[in-house]
């Protein structure tokens, strides 16, 4: 049965380093290797994302010759489909019939949410990926980290950015119609607004929008235009904006995923200045970095972004905790605690942990570029060690209710 | 000979808890689940000759206001499960009035719109459904004080529902109200001649699979502990149709056998093979090619070949 199983360990490219250094590991191997799990949608409508967390981590992997800490590791993928219910079968089909001893992923917030229930009971330490606030803030898990970022962690930034350096005063926010958007826009509205700016239209736009000509009319014009959208959505708005004429007429800033690296490789020189935030940069100037991201592009012919960036960071601290631990993954507790305290330097930088399990590290202001002839979200700005309360106090965040639609109320729209 | 078949299934159906790992107990009870709903869809699709896909809105709708009631508004689970039902019942009361004004394509297509509705509402009413984000948070109920939150009660709750629903849409369909419903299906202008009324038979059916596709939501929420906008989409509403088609509509093995196709193609094969979904594509065009009304009807047709042939 597991002999045509979609198992790391088992694929060609692996065999045969594996096998080469085989006498080794057999030496030093006196147990069964570390099964971890990665979920992952593979299909679907989120699977530009889903497959590059799958190439990023058996990169990591392979690098590390399958072996981390001294065991050897087993990655085990489950393709969750982008559909919640298939995403909870799939948790337990890693947890009960593979036994890994932590999952990686999944992407989507609400993938996420369909499973967290059942992970926390099963005990089972998880390296989260997906964005939705309230799993690090009201209802944090103690098997649960997160090591990418809130959905308005890295918006923060940017509205502080955008009010204190750019002097934006009236900007318009426009999300795609789901958590993910509504708490990106309520941080990045809360932010900018405290700076004296005045947010003056929010528009959310459904998922699927075939066309946003309707939306792109409605715009009012201000300073800039805040995008908050996820997967190809970015890119095709702009499409329509530029079309419009509205580029010449007001600026474009865009939240962590609006023109991630993935969207980036399918525009033109039109997204050429657009500035954007991120926990991470296929440009970032580390040595970590500066190993992974030519690496992965010289594989896959493509830059690394948020999607890529998050498994291989979940691969990086992960590694840093094993070795603490001395790989004893047995001890699932003693796991959690080793990948809470790792404090790894990791291609996004150091990150730590935050009590309720969020990561702490560096914000990067983004500008897009031209280099080599490709367009790269270049650094231009570091915000270090941004938290998800950013600054505000905790206590007095965690009392209010969770960012939405509605919540903070937008006192500033125009008619 | 029938009762051999009769054992078999029975013994697959008791046997797997006794040996089977939580994670294949769990796909039973998924298994058994689908079952339902493909059965009362078949009660349509088969029975009654009306093609519907936009099945999965009473599952859906079912699921989604057990959700509501014990999260939100702090409900029993019996009290909710009630309600659901009738709920979901008077929603299909309310749906066959508008879906019945039209047969055939025509009737499709506003089970298919009339589903759409809904879905987009799951999505967009995001203050009552939490909408993209998901009801988290659910609990399973302890029907006399037992818990159902170990896999193997659960099975034998889902086993229980499931056998009790099979054993009533087959008393609906083998009753004299049975067979006018596939009288109106087959002639329903001789049918009208005789005095039947075939709207109203019609219209019965139709609340009656909605009954039991609440009931397959009830048991769909119980067991995921989750309830997001999908579950009403119109994927949901096909793949039980395929389910129905595949197994046989019209037969009464036939949808239970198809539903336990589709969620073992979709949960189980899907580890082993990345492209599930063309396998899942292939498999219903061979099934079409080769027994063109359904694995089940095909099955008992070759075995009557072969006793003929030891003859």
């Amino acid at each position: 049965m597991t002999m045509s199983r979609r198992q790391f360990v088992g694929s060609v490219a692996g065999a045969g380093i594996t096998s080469l250094a085989a006498p080794h590991f057999l030496s030093a191997q006196p147990s069964e290797p570390i099964r971890i799990g990665l979920l992952a949608a593979k299909t679907g409508p989120l699977a530009s994302g889903g497959i590059d967390m799958d190439l990023a981590l058996t990169m990591f992997l392979r690098e590390r010759e399958n072996t981390l800490a001294g065991r050897k590791v087993e990655l085990i993928v489950a393709d969750t489909a982008g559909v919640p219910a298939t995403a909870r079968t799939k948790a337990q089909e890693l947890v009960e019939k593979n036994n890994v001893h932590c999952i990686i992923g999944p992407l989507a917030a609400f993938e996420a949410l369909a499973i967290a229930d059942y992970l926390t009971e099963k005990e089972m330490p998880t390296l989260g990926v997906a964005a939705a606030e309230d799993m690090t803030q009201r209802h944090p898990s103690p098997w649960f980290v997160r090591l990418t970022s809130t959905s308005a962690q890295c918006a923060y930034p940017l509205a502080d950015y955008a009010a204190k350096e750019l002097k934006y005063k009236r900007i318009v926010t426009i999300a795609d119609d789901f958590a993910y958007g509504h708490e990106m826009c309520a941080g990045f509205q809360r932010s900018f607004e405290d700076s004296g700016g005045k947010i003056i239209q929010k528009i959310f736009t459904p998922l699927a929008t075939p066309d946003y000509g309707s939306y792109v009319a409605q715009v009012k014009t201000g300073d800039a235009i805040f995008l908050g959208t996820a997967g190809s959505n970015g890119f095709r708005f702009l499409r329509q904006f530029i079309e419009y004429g509205l580029k010449d007429k007001m600026a474009v800033i865009g939240g962590m995923t609006a023109l991630d690296e993935s969207v980036l490789r399918n525009m033109g020189d039109e997204a050429l200045g657009i500035l954007t935030t991120s926990w991470y940069s296929a440009e970032l100037d580390n040595p970590l970095n500066k190993a992974f991201a030519p690496a992965f592009r010289k594989q896959f012919k493509y830059d690394p972004g948020y999607y890529a960036g998050s498994t291989y960071v979940s691969g990086e601290v992960l590694e840093v905790a094993l070795k603490s631990i001395k790989a004893n993954v047995e001890d699932k507790k003693a796991l959690m605690a080793a990948i809470r305290g790792s404090n790894a330097d990791t291609v996004r930088g150091v990150i730590k942990f935050d009590g309720s399990g969020n990561a702490i590290g560096n914000v990067y202001i983004r500008k897009v570029t031209k280099s080599d002839g490709r367009l790269v979200n270049s650094v231009i700005k570091t915000y270090p060690d941004v938290t998800q309360f950013w600054t505000y106090d905790k206590a007095a965040f965690l009392k209010n209710p969770v960012y939405s639609r509605d919540y903070p109320p937008a006192q500033n729209l125009e008619q | 000979m029938k009762w051999i078949g009769v054992a078999l299934v029975a013994g697959s159906l008791l046997l797997p808890p006794l040996f089977a790992g939580d994670f294949y107990i769990n796909l039973a009870s998924q298994i058994l689940i689908a079952a339902i709903f493909a059965l009362s869809l078949n009660l349509l699709v088969g029975f009654g000759g009306m093609t519907s896909l936009g099945h999965a809105s009473y599952l859906g709708v079912g699921a989604y206001i057990s959700a509501l009631l014990t999260s939100r508004y702090g409900f029993g689970h019996g009290a909710a499960a009630l309600l659901s039902i009738v709920g979901t019942t008077a929603m299909a009361a309310f749906f066959g009035v508008i879906a019945l004004r039209a047969s055939g394509l025509g009737f499709l297509m506003i089970t298919l719109a009339l589903s759409q509705v809904l879905w987009g509402l799951a999505y967009r009413m995001s203050n009552v459904t939490n909408g993209d984000n998901g009801i988290a948070g659910l609990t399973r109920p302890a029907p006399f004080g037992i818990s159902l939150d170990s896999p193997i009660s659960f099975y034998w709750f889902a086993l229980i529902v499931a056998t009790f629903a099979l054993v009533m849409m087959a008393t609906f369909v083998s009753s004299a109200f049975g067979s006018s419903l596939k009288g109106v299906r087959d002639q329903p202008r001789r049918m009208a001649a005789l005095g039947f009324n075939p709207w109203l038979i019609r219209w019965i059916t139709f609340v009656y699979a909605g009954f039991w596709g609440g009931v397959a939501g009830l048991l769909y929420v119980y067991y995921h502990k989750y309830m997001h906008p999908t579950s009403l989409s119109t994927t949901s509403s096909a793949e039980a149709l395929l389910g129905v088609i595949a197994g046989g509509s019209g037969t009464l093995g036939g949808p239970a056998v198809g539903a336990a196709l589709v969620v073992l193609l979709k949960n189980y094969v899907s580890a082993y093979l990345e492209r599930w979904n063309m396998l899942l594509g292939l498999v219903f065009l061979f099934i079409v090619l080769v027994t063109p009304t359904g694995i089940v009807p095909g099955v008992s047709r070759l075995t009557t070949r072969l006793r003929g042939g030891e003859r």
